[in-house]
């Protein structure tokens, strides 16, 4: 990087080189010069002033004017910052929305910044996530310091990681970015933030040689965010504390102050989709919220746009995998969350046939029964069934939903239909919904799902199909290696690489059998399969048949599902790889042609989108039309969708409001 | 006119402009990071903020030119140039600033039209004033002589 030189362009290459504090404590000899720093700012004078103070900080310096290339750039390079930068008052996007954004896809610390002192901003800034407020005009005094908010973070990661971190440890070390927030950047030293740092440096030290390494940030994966979701379900949303969550989770290795913060966006999350479920314009709006530019981002899957309820899956999956919360992106969230939806495993059918298939998954279901969704077990299974189906969706993110069911349920209902679909087919929104909130949520997949299925929200199901979808991308990204076909779905078109092998597969199979509720959401799933990602669609089409309608589909769906979830599959098969096609690609109306990569999608959402099948199932279960209309539009197998519709016996006008595209269920032979 | 009556012209000039509150402390800070890698730093960020606030400017006479004002438009950009005013240290350009908002808030016309008058002419007179500054550099510069800092 060219830190004299003025140079504007985003220096972010440098891999390791310059950020060599990184790699160990994070403090070298050069720390924190190379701190890769993005700066955003519509005023060009300040941007430009900014720039030449940060780099006289000896930082690397991108900046730009535009939230949203923002936030393109950070989802671009996922590790190429280390810190955001940003003015509160924007044209194109709020500031308070990039910051939840980012904190939620990528989990990276941001400034918050504005020539407006007012107590209120400030506390906003605060409840945002903020870990800084700078006042302008900024000095360069208060850039100087800004490094110690990237090094506190690496500590608490580190710290949860360790699992050292006994909840002293990580109440201490939540404090200080706590303290942070609350003092202004006015604050240069910061002391009691350095003291404590340093006092958890020190213990981290002690604690553990591998202190010293960067530990990574605790992926939230599918089959993660799920336990964690049912733990939340348990205990109840307001009772749910970090301490009570882990000891319920009982994950090796996870630290309270992981939980705590996946709590924190989790709960963000869910503040976010209560207030939009009001006005879902087609889920970006409900799901992202005001966000919509984030929802946007979010649903980045690929493209698809999983407003659902994503917005806040997205988000928490975003934050839980790396922050696609916004709409475009939901493939970020779920790429990481990949893991949150469980429907990788695209349970081809209604059962036996993708039992197995499911069994591949069944660990994204799993995850699914891990988690109290307010399914029945059956629907539990169902979805993971469909989970897995679906590429990893998130079931499980479901079953964390239940509270998040019932928002997504929410939002996908009072949204019109059409508009879910119309969302889901055109903004993956849903996925980004998806994406994120499910995955970190697993409620949202499970929602989303849900709310598909059961609710009249097919809509929604849609969405969570899609995020689930997204999210599955995501999760399959992960790496939940799908072979490409993960759904068990219609059998195998390939599908039976769907992730979600790891738990949803069980889950999943023995919920969709008997959950109907899924139908709904399985249709929608399935046609999100189909129509976004070719194989996503299929195999979110072969989830929601399985895992709710096994029963239902049978007889008149049986085909169907499997058909589309061969559709599903098959394009994931395609694919293979893009997980994140997948997920996007069953959301992305549309938008993004099923990257088929539907495997990879198997690979873990799975159980969020089971989730969120089951959850919706459990929710609405005559939603099925939601869904059926969804797919028939994505489909274009209308037949499916009438299929469902008459199971549902909905509204069969559904179809024509999903305009899924993308997908088609043409192969399906309903 | 030798370097010497220059740099005292220079430094007396910008003792002023400080005194008479046309600048702020954030200038000095604009001057302190300019170096030899971006040596015209100070002049390329100063000329950023006139093409920017001459633009906010004629938004602004726009926005309150309507019939129906947009009260929060007009907010919105009063305190972006709040903001860049205050990051280059254009102090009594801030302060006008400060009190238009206020007008805002009470969708008060007859205030905004005042203070956007003002603001006008604050930002007239800041820029007349560092362009001249900015004479008297190249000035210097050009006989041989170095910028001197002023505290």
């Amino acid at each position: 990087m060219n830190l004299g030189g003025g140079e504007t362009v985003k220096s972010m290459s440098m891999p390791n080189s310059s950020v060599s504090w990184k790699s160990g404590d994070g403090v070298t000899d050069q720390f924190p010069a190379g701190l890769r720093v993005l700066v955003v700012d519509d005023d060009p004078t300040c941007l430009m002033i900014l720039e030449k103070m940060l780099r006289n900080c000896l930082y690397e310096v991108t900046k730009c004017n535009r939230a949203e290339i923002a936030l393109s750039l950070l989802r671009e390079n996922k590790n190429g910052f280390d810190i955001v930068i940003s003015d509160v008052h924007m044209p194109d996007m709020d500031g308070f929305k990039l910051l939840e954004c980012v904190g939620l896809e990528m989990d990276l610390p941001v400034i918050m910044m504005s020539a407006d002192d007012g107590k209120n901003v400030v506390m906003k800034g605060v409840t945002h996530g903020a870990c800084d407020y700078l006042i302008k005009p900024v000095r360069i005094e208060a850039l100087k310091n800004i490094w110690q908010h990237v090094v506190r973070r690496k500590k608490h990661e580190w710290k949860d990681f360790e699992q050292t971190g006994s909840v002293e440890d990580g109440e201490r070390q939540q404090k200080p970015p706590e303290d942070a927030d609350y003092s202004s950047s006015a604050n240069e030293g910061n002391w009691r933030n350095s003291k404590k740092r340093k006092d958890e440096e020190e213990e981290a030290e002690e604690r553990d040689d591998t202190s010293t390494l960067k530990k990574p940030r605790v992926v939230w994966s599918v089959e993660l965010h799920q336990q964690f979701v049912a733990a939340v379900n348990q205990l109840g949303i307001d009772k749910a504390v970090p301490k009570k969550i882990l000891e319920l989770m009982n994950v090796p290795g996870l630290t309270r102050e992981n939980v705590a913060s996946h709590l924190q966006k989790y709960r963000l999350y869910l503040r976010r989709i209560s207030g939009v479920s009001q006005h879902q314009s087609g889920f970006n709006n409900s799901f992202m919220g005001p966000s919509d530019a984030t929802f946007g981002s979010i649903s980045s899957l690929s493209g698809l746009d999983m407003q659902l309820p994503a917005q806040s899956l997205a988000t928490l999956q975003a934050a839980v995998l790396g922050r696609s919360t916004t709409k475009s992106s939901i493939s970020m969230p779920l790429v990481d969350q990949r893991n949150l939806f469980s429907f990788e495993t695209p349970k081809p059918r209604f059962g036996e046939g993708q039992q197995q298939q499911l069994s591949n998954n069944s660990k994204q279901i799993n995850l699914l029964h891990g988690i109290p969704t307010n399914m029945e077990p059956k629907q539990l299974a169902n979805l993971h069934q469909s989970a897995q189906s679906f590429g990893g969706m998130n079931m499980q993110v479901n079953s964390h939903g239940s509270q998040s069911n019932s928002l997504l349920v929410q939002m996908a209902q009072p949204e019109s239909r059409s508009q879910m679909l119309n969302e889901i087919n055109g903004s993956h929104r849903i996925q980004s919904s998806m994406g994120q909130p499910i995955m970190s949520n697993g409620c949202a997949s499970g929602v989303l799902a849900r709310n598909g299925m059961a609710n009249n929200a097919r809509g929604t199901l849609y969405n969570p199909l899609s995020q689930a979808s997204s999210v599955l991308d995501f999760s399959v990204n992960h790496g939940t290696d799908l072979p490409g076909s993960s759904f068990p779905i219609g059998g195998n078109a390939g599908i039976s690489s769907l992730p979600s092998k790891e738990m949803l597969h069980e889950d999943v199979i023995s919920e969709t059998k008997g959950t109907r509720g899924f139908l709904p959401s399985y249709d929608v799933l399935s046609e999100l399969h189909q129509q976004k990602s070719q194989v996503w669609g299929s195999q979110n089409v072969g989830l929601t048949y399985e895992t709710s309608h096994h029963a239902n589909m049978r007889g008149s769906c049986d085909v169907s599902p499997s058909v589309i979830v061969q559709q599903g599959f098959s394009s994931i098969q395609n694919n293979g790889q893009n997980r994140s096609a997948m997920g996007k690609a069953v959301f992305s109306s549309g938008q993004e042609s099923a990257h088929g990569n539907v495997p990879n999608i198997s690979q873990q959402p799975n159980t969020f989108l089971l989730d969120n099948l089951l959850m919706v199932k459990a929710e609405r279960f005559p939603d099925a039309s939601y869904h059926n209309t969804i797919f028939a539009e994505q489909l274009g197998q209308e037949d499916l969708m009438s299929v469902f519709l008459k199971q549902q016996g909905d509204t069969g006008s559904v179809e024509s409001e999903f305009g899924f595209d993308g997908h088609h269920l043409d192969n399906l032979p309903v | 006119m030798e370097v010497g009556q220059l740099q005292e012209r220079f430094v007396d000039y910008t003792k002023s402009l400080f005194c008479e509150g046309f600048l702020d402390d954030q200038f000095l800070q604009l001057q302190q990071l300019q170096d030899e890698s971006n040596p015209d730093f100070v002049v390329e960020v100063v000329s950023l903020f006139f093409e920017d606030s001459e633009k906010l400017l004629n938004d602004l006479t726009k926005t309150l030119d309507q019939q129906f004002v947009d009260y929060k438009r007009v907010d919105a950009q009063v305190h972006q140039l709040k903001g860049s005013s205050s990051s280059i240290g254009a102090q009594r350009v801030k302060n006008a600033c400060i009190g238009f908002r206020n007008f805002c808030e009470e969708q008060n016309i007859e205030g905004c039209l005042r203070c956007l008058h003002q603001v006008k002419q604050e930002y007239s007179l800041v820029k007349n004033k560092l362009q001249t500054l900015f004479r008297l550099e190249q000035q210097i510069v050009a006989a041989g002589g170095a910028i001197p800092m002023v505290e």
